[in-house]
């Protein structure tokens, strides 16, 4: 192994959405301008002030055998089916055990089963809890599930950054393969969190949008009229490899993973730094990572939730961040039509970014009808229909930006192949 | 009501496919071992004692799993626990809610 840090490239692509069973279907509808958003028919929500949401509609029982389908926590199945369709995608390739590394986080973990199983403690007893329970409720238990149908023997990781945690998932599977611990990675991440708890923990912030009669409308990223986010479930799953690994096999490159940015706001638990310092410090060292002028840069997928205060703060900071040279660049914000997908949002926009741009297409912001004043003074160029993106310059980078509750950020820099 | 040992056998066939993904049609093998033949981790036999004790309205205690082996070591301590308890469950679920109490 040489000192050169491995240059990565990804090589697979999986994700189980509110939009879609998979890659395709997702971006299909996100290049439509679909919305994933619904009214709860669940009576739990009746109690609540929010009652819309966007859940996965996939039947996850067609695709995960019974036995093992009552091991796992629904965060930990939908991260299995994405990572199946990833590992597919990049043609099932044959590594390493010890070479092969999972990186597949969450922000909340197993929360549905820890609630069920202090349920069934309650009413029948400490004998009735499923002897998995453990592996339900940990955060890193759908790394390990991946990790053992895989056999990936370099190391299974669940980094938490709350609703940073997908994107800083696959940073750190990035640094796996660079340091020369990895050939390759998959990774990713997943959350499963539509349930009256997270519901009420997210309303009593006043952080969930109450447009409750209007559920397709609700999510609206960098629009005056946005009152807070949509919850949303689902996995994104990416195969990362070295450019070396993916050349020896002929593996077909999607894109090159060609930077990450961690900063933290240092600032709030929950709101963030209303000058963007933390997220403008992600995404220059981000660019600085990849060693890529900002003038490359052709499209941001935005974290971009739909708040008050988080969409205009990221707003600012991609403005201090880009400059004048983002002047043909095309910020989008997907949340729009998934929701919030938590811990696995930056993982769905990470691809969302690389599928940009492979076809030089930007995703629309949807319900984005008039633009708040201090997005319009960042002077960023949205997207509210699907737009073409600038091509022409190479190498075209789009970046996927996340921010996590805290004052978490991450930024990942992506290449056209 | 007691079971024939062919019932206990098939009763335990049908939990142990829905625990842990074996085919009842292993299973049948009585002298297949537990581990070493069917590959049935320690927290899969876990869940296949807590579903015979609903079905059988019984305890099993922790002490009795070390002799539990093979399928016929199941069987058979099944058949004892039969004669000397209170049966199979046919209602379902009354042994939780003693345990709720």
């Amino acid at each position: 192994v040489s000192n050169r840090p491995q240059r990565v490239v990804v090589t697979g692509l999986g994700a189980v959405t509110p939009l879609g069973d998979d890659v395709p279907s997702t971006w299909a509808a996100l290049l439509a301008g679909k919305s994933a958003a619904c009214t709860l028919s669940e009576s739990w929500a009746d109690e609540l002030p929010v009652r819309i949401a966007a859940p996965v509609r996939t039947d996850l029982a067609a695709m995960i055998p019974p036995h093992q389908l009552r091991r796992m926590d629904r965060y930990e199945q939908l991260a299995l089916i994405a990572a199946r369709q990833a590992w597919q995608d990049a043609g099932a390739p044959q590594v390493e055990p010890d070479r092969l590394g999972v990186s597949i986080a969450t922000g909340l973990g197993g929360l549905g089963s820890v609630l069920d199983a202090s349920d069934i403690l309650r009413k029948k007893g400490w004998r009735r809890l499923s002897p998995y329970t453990v592996h339900m409720f940990i955060p890193n238990g759908a790394a390990i599930s991946i990790g053992i149908e895989l056999g990936a023997r370099a190391g299974v990781h669940a980094p938490i950054s709350a609703c940073a945690s997908g994107a800083e998932a696959i940073g750190y599977g990035m640094d796996m393969i660079r340091s020369g611990r990895a050939d390759v990675v998959v990774a990713g991440g997943a959350e499963a969190a539509i349930l009256p708890l997270t519901f009420a923990m997210f309303a009593v912030m006043r952080a969930l949008s109450c447009r409750n009669d209007d559920p397709e409308r609700a999510s609206r990223p960098f629009d005056k009229a946005r009152d807070g986010f949509v919850l949303g479930e689902g996995a994104g799953a990416i195969v990362l490899e070295s450019a070396e690994h993916a050349a020896r096999r002929g593996a077909d490159v999607l894109a090159v993973a060609a930077g990450v940015g961690y900063s933290a706001d240092a600032y709030d638990v929950a709101k963030a730094a209303p000058d963007g310092t933390g997220l403008v410090m992600a995404i220059q060292q981000a660019l600085a990572n990849a060693d890529i002028a900002p003038e490359h840069v052709v499209h941001i997928n935005a974290h971009a939730t739909s708040t008050l205060v988080g969409d205009a703060s990221e707003a600012i900071a991609i403005s201090r961040a880009i400059g004048n040279a983002g002047s043909g660049m095309i910020v989008s914000a997907t949340k729009s039509m998934t929701g919030h997908l938590l811990g696995s949002a930056g993982a769905i926009e990470s691809i969302a970014a690389i599928c940009a741009l492979r076809d030089s297409m930007a995703p629309p912001t949807i319900n984005l009808e008039e633009p708040d004043d201090e997005i319009i003074a960042a002077g960023i160029n949205i997207a509210a229909e699907a737009r073409e993106l600038r091509t022409g310059s190479w190498p075209a980078v789009a970046l996927s930006n996340s921010s996590g509750l805290g004052g978490q950020n991450v930024t990942l820099a992506f290449m056209s192949a | 009501m007691v079971m024939t040992e062919h019932e206990i056998l098939s009763c335990l066939a049908k939990i142990i496919e829905e625990t842990a993904g074996i085919p009842a049609s292993k299973v049948v093998a009585l002298d297949a071992d537990i581990t070493d033949d069917l590959g049935i981790s320690s927290l899969a036999m876990v869940e296949i004692i807590v579903s015979l004790e609903d079905k059988f309205s019984v305890e099993i205690p922790d002490e009795a799993l070390k002799d539990l082996r093979t399928i016929r070591d199941v069987v058979s301590y099944m058949q004892g626990v039969q004669h000397s308890g209170a049966g199979p469950n046919v209602q379902g679920d009354s042994a939780s809610e003693v345990a709720a109490t």
